[in-house]
């Protein structure tokens, strides 16, 4: 044993080496493989009348991707994980500014464990409490019936693109589910990079006679801004990749993540489905260069 | 860590705001626990027309709950097993050595949770088909294994570089062998960071349904079993038990976890 132990001792690059072997091995050829499978993959066509992928190089696949209905599941796509970035950014700031500011050290460990503590469990029963909440005959519909404003609610569902038969099988329930599961993931950013500016630097703003509104709009929010790019980089990307949300709560007009599970699942189609998410990745790529520019990578 | 002076207090439309969001995400929880008594079998009627805890009993009485909630601990088990494993090893090597190609490994290990994941998903059933494996309860963990590696490995590594390395070398020099120094020294001192990541790849696998749809043959775990719940809700009430349930069980470990977590990462501020 100790022979051993010295003849380790001595050879620290060997160590590293064994150390690494296992995870490593296991990280490049069951996940890069499958990657890269992926990626061949999405080079591969389906033949229409036997239904059997064919192994031959072809870029008719992606070609598929620029018909109008696919280019508009992309858009659509895009289009709601924007709109949910923007309003997650603007419904954690507050939470984040007074976590980072103003909360005690005590009240900060609780406030940060009761943001990320739905991080970690229950994604599905938080989709399927806004199920509950939606519903036709649930809680959000009582309250509007209360206020005696249903024609309000209406009038939304009838608008082409954001409503639908009910709040929970529309666009806009999708986008209210979306923003609250993933409204944790914008909060600690936010939180980290304003942790970080010194309170100097907001009384230096107010002493050269700045109001707390111009504070506020020309010293935080600057400041605050790479933590809402680190934020949106999940809020954009988890958007982008789900399909629980919209398969629970949306319409048959499909997002990119149905797209992709219906044209592997019933259709056999692999090439096609590998097609589609290199969508999502090259959009995640080109999002990822340019927050990396804004400073992101530092709020994280 | 800033320091605060007296006097200096939240706005009032700033606390309003933050209590807003707080609330914005535990209310919505709190509304399932309420769901889960209700006497209405067929739809989602609110005001609630009835209270009754039968549906707890009816739950436990499914069998297709019990084999969804079987089938889920056990990968869950075995996933967190590998990533512990897996995890604390690569933070080992990155932690004792400045090799070339660090960043290559954490990020190689980010990645899974980084990509969607229905690019995750999507990837390996495309792999796993391609060699015509069948889709079984192991291709279900393997796929886990994937994205939990990471969790623990950022803990331990964390742990590792708070850690002095002059305890390790106190050991040596006190004639320990590398593995007496290992059973004695480092062990103990990233028990509580295995624990922490151990417990959250757990949480991680025991919730996951995007890759495990794309991974799994004819089983159902928990999550399978609640989406298809979601899709094409048959038994509302029952439904309703399952959610509240999971929200329990996985509450206390994913508080302590996090308590540690957070915990450990404060006294590492303070000591900057």
């Amino acid at each position: 044993m100790n022979r051993l132990s010295g003849y380790f001792f001595q050879r620290p690059k060997l160590v590293t080496l064994l150390l690494l072997s296992l995870p490593m091995i296991y990280m490049l050829v069951v996940y890069l493989g499958s990657l890269v499978s992926l990626l061949v993959n999405s080079f591969y066509y389906l033949e229409e009348f036997t239904g059997l992928v064919v192994k031959e190089f072809t870029l008719g696949t992606y070609a598929q991707l620029l018909k109008p209905t696919n280019l508009g599941i992309f858009r659509r796509t895009a289009g709601m994980a924007l709109a949910v970035t923007v309003m997650d950014a603007i419904v954690a700031f507050p939470l984040a500014y007074y976590i980072a500011k103003f909360a005690s050290p005590r009240l900060r460990t609780y406030l940060y464990i009761a943001v990320t503590l739905p991080l970690w469990s229950s994604y599905l029963v938080r989709v399927y409490a806004w199920k509950l909440i939606l519903s036709k005959e649930g809680i959000v519909s009582w309250f509007v019936d209360l206020f005696h404003m249903n024609f309000a609610l209406d009038w939304i569902l009838s608008i082409p693109g954001v409503g639908g038969s009910s709040l929970s099988l529309s666009p806009l329930g999708m986008f209210i589910a979306f923003c609250y599961i993933w409204l944790p993931y914008m909060i600690v950013p936010i939180q980290t990079a304003l942790e970080r500016v010194p309170k100097s630097l907001l009384e230096a703003s107010s002493d050269l006679g700045a109001t707390p509104s111009q504070t506020f709009r020309n010293v935080i929010l600057p400041l605050a801004f790479p933590g809402v790019v680190a934020g949106s980089i999940f809020t954009f990307s988890l958007t982008m990749g789900d399909f629980i949300v919209p398969q629970s709560l949306g319409t048959s007009r499909f997002f990119i993540g149905q797209a992709v599970y219906s044209y592997q699942g019933t259709a056999g189609n692999i090439p096609l489905a590998a097609a589609f998410t290199m969508g999502p990745v090259v959009i995640m790529i080109v999002y990822l260069l340019i927050a990396r520019k804004l400073g992101a990578f530092d709020a994280l | 860590m800033p320091s605060k002076s007296q006097g200096d207090k939240a706005s009032f439309g700033l606390t309003l705001g933050a209590i807003g969001t707080l609330l914005f995400l535990h209310v919505p929880l709190m509304i399932i626990f309420l769901y889960s008594f209700t006497t209405d079998e067929a739809t989602y009627t609110f005001p609630l027309p009835g209270f009754t805890t039968k549906w707890f009993g009816e739950a436990l009485k499914r069998t297709d709950l019990w084999d969804a909630l079987t089938l889920s601990l056990k990968v869950a088990t075995l996933s967190t097993i590998a990533a512990l494993i897996l995890g604390t090893l690569a933070a080992a090597a990155v932690y004792r050595s400045d090799f070339f190609g660090r960043d290559a490994v954490s990020f190689l290990l980010v990645l899974p949770i980084a990509l969607p994941g229905i690019v995750t998903g999507i990837a390996l059933r495309s792999a796993i088909g391609s060699l015509s494996i069948p889709f079984t309860f192991w291709t279900i963990v393997i796929g886990h294994a994937t994205f939990c590696v990471v969790v623990v490995y950022n803990n331990v590594l964390a742990r590792f570089r708070r850690m002095s390395g002059s305890q390790i070398e106190a050991s040596m020099d006190l004639g320990a062998n590398s593995f007496q120094t290992f059973r004695h020294v480092v062990l103990p001192n990233i028990g509580t960071a295995l624990l922490a990541g151990g417990m959250l790849a757990f949480a991680l696998s025991f919730d996951e349904v995007i890759v495990t749809t794309f991974t799994a043959g004819q089983q159902s775990t928990l999550p399978i079993w609640i989406f298809s719940q979601l899709v094409r809700p048959r038994d509302r009430p029952v439904t309703n038990v399952v959610a509240t349930i999971v929200i329990l069980i996985t509450f206390l470990p994913i508080f302590f976890a996090q308590k540690i977590s957070a915990e450990s990462s404060e006294s590492e501020g303070g000591s900057k």
